[in-house]
């Protein structure tokens, strides 16, 4: 007997989704379907290295996704958290990836739904919370039509504004790169939800911040003047 | 001489920095001839300035020299392809300036090369890699990415200074000095073989994007206290930024499920990262490819490699507009010549 397991009380996982950093299982535990993340010990890695990733980002991932709760942003519902075997348990979402449906459905409903990830991303950021990985993927869309939020795993607390426009920013990327026909009004309409929440003074901040690291990234034709 | 009256082969002229480059490739995508010239500054980075002086003083030389490898005569060229952008001014205005009198001399069209492309291009070739995800490293470029619908979409890319100049400055604040066929890049890499010691460095993953700056400045904290061997900051300097390259490219891989990583660009050279990448594809069950070493530092072989399949596909630019694009970023270049798979 190696590490003890305290998730375990049958072994019947079957893997979900083989990710970069971490695996999804899904299976059942003490009668209840669950999610779990489990995130696994990378090779390329030199082992002090990866043991301190992998802890961080197992203890501050619930965190996060607990404190988006509050903030009124839906996420899965976290059940247990095993750092030692750095696994997370929580509920599984029934849905489908967003980043699979989006450039397929009509037209009113990817303006509805990007609203809705505006919306989602204001209130994050409204309670200091970066998501850190905004992307589509990391989006599931339910059956019932809402968004739940997915993988904070990079994400952070923070009150700056660079945080905020790296956010932001990442997220007009993952448009960009695998949704580039619709990139340009998706993070319009995300931009315009998101300042109803976090206000409009506050948001054209956010956006000017966003236009600046733009620029900072290479060889982009406009730079910045310098006054 | 070759094929004495066939006009199929293309010189390709590179100085986007520090290098001075010429390649002469078949249409069929054989090289025959890389000569590279490098500008080493006797202090500090590259000048501008200086490298685009000794660009111009090496250029015929080194023009004449990939003749001669290539035995052929300037008379079966039949386009000159030259480094467009992204790069520096100066280095990139002398190259085009002598592509230009070429091309005129030769009454040849013309090609402009997007530099990133090439590197993606050569990498490709050499490796026979169809459809990859590629991680492009090296002095002045950290990029991410793979094939989608007629371009090459960056994935992820640094979000400040580029690994290679990281490395560089690391080395060079260290006291170290390049020289010829001895980079910064393999100076810390012999250093951090005899390290033992890993010392955490600020580990900065943004979602598909890096940032080395802050990790740079704390590494250099670290140099200049004086208390740890350099073996073991080049060893820990070495793993971290690595690391975050190995994890970025798994995430880009684990997106896209395509079925190779290609490592390419200058740092592609380091054995380490060779290792680190290799591992994530076979995770993947990917083939790892890399590009060979003549063609992983700045070269003219894959501009002119890639300037054949522009060629081929006629994307030919006239003298009187073949300015140069000094901030050319990767996804605005179109490639016909790559088929959706």
């Amino acid at each position: 007997m190696g590490t003890t397991n305290l998730g375990s009380d049958r072994n019947d996982a079957v893997l979900l989704k083989k990710g970069a950093e971490a695996n999804l299982y899904l299976r059942e535990w003490y009668g209840r379907r669950v999610v779990v993340k489990k995130r696994i010990s990378k090779k390329y890695r030199l082992s002090e290295l990866d043991k301190q990733i992998r802890t961080y980002r197992t203890i501050h991932e619930p965190q996060l996704i607990h404190r988006a709760k509050k903030a009124g942003v839906p996420t899965p519902t976290i059940f247990l958290v095993d750092v030692g075997n750095a696994e997370i348990y929580m509920e599984y979402v029934e849905g489908k990836q967003l980043k699979k449906v989006l450039n397929s459905m009509p037209v009113e409903t990817r303006w509805e739904i990007c609203g809705c990830i505006g919306e989602l991303v204001g209130k994050l950021h409204r309670d200091n919370i970066i998501h850190g990985d905004l992307t589509t993927s990391n989006m599931i869309l339910t059956p019932e039509g809402r968004i739940v939020l997915v993988d904070f795993g990079l994400g952070e607390f923070s009150h700056e504004l660079e945080a905020r426009g790296v956010d932001l920013h990442l997220l007009k990327r993952a448009f960009e790169s695998v949704h580039f026909e619709f990139a340009e009004e998706c993070f319009r309409r995300v931009m315009d939800k998101y300042a109803q929440i976090v206000g409009f003074e506050e948001a054209e901040k956010v956006l000017e911040k966003v236009r600046e690291i733009e620029k900072r990234g290479r060889y982009v034709s406009e730079r910045r003047k310098i006054d | 001489m070759r094929h004495e009256n066939v006009k199929n082969y293309c010189l390709g002229i590179e100085s986007t920095a520090d290098d001075f480059s010429v390649g002469i490739a078949t249409f069929e995508g054989e090289i025959l001839a890389n000569v590279i010239s490098a500008y080493v500054p006797e202090a500090g980075g590259i000048h501008p300035r200086e490298a685009a002086q000794h660009h111009s003083q090496v250029a015929e030389k080194v023009v004449a020299e990939a003749f001669e490898k290539a035995e052929i005569s300037p008379k079966q060229i039949g386009v000159i392809a030259f480094s467009q952008g992204p790069g520096l001014g100066p280095c990139l205005r002398t190259g085009a300036t002598v592509a230009r009198a070429i091309a005129t001399y030769l009454n040849v069209p013309l090609v402009g090369v997007n530099h990133c492309v090439a590197h993606i291009e050569i990498g490709k070739l050499a490796t026979q890699a169809r459809d990859p995800v590629t991680l492009y490293v090296s002095g002045g470029n950290t990029i991410v990415s793979a094939f989608d619908a007629g371009r090459y979409r960056v994935f992820g890319e640094t979000l400040d200074i580029a690994v290679g100049n990281c490395l560089d400055v690391f080395a060079r604040e260290a006291g170290y000095r390049q020289k010829e066929g001895m980079p910064f890049g393999a100076i810390i890499e012999k250093l951090a073989d005899k390290g033992r010691r890993y010392i955490p460095l600020p580990y900065s993953v943004k979602g598909m994007d890096m940032s080395f700056s802050g990790l740079l400045t704390a590494a250099l904290k670290l140099l200049r206290q004086g208390k740890h061997r350099i073996e073991d900051l080049c060893y820990s300097l070495q793993e971290t930024v690595f690391s975050m390259l190995t994890e970025v490219t798994e995430r880009a891989l684990a997106h896209t499920e395509k079925p190779e990583v290609l490592l390419t660009g200058g740092v592609a050279a380091n054995k380490r990262l060779q290792s680190m990448l290799q591992s994530i594809a076979e995770e993947h069950g990917a083939r790892f490819c890399v590009v060979p070493k003549q063609y992983a530092l700045d070269n003219g072989a894959m501009i002119a490699w890639t300037g054949v399949l522009a060629y081929k596909h006629g994307l030919t630019v006239p003298v009187e507009k073949s300015f140069v694009r000094l901030k050319w970023r990767l996804e605005e270049v179109e490639v016909p010549w790559v088929q959706q798979t």
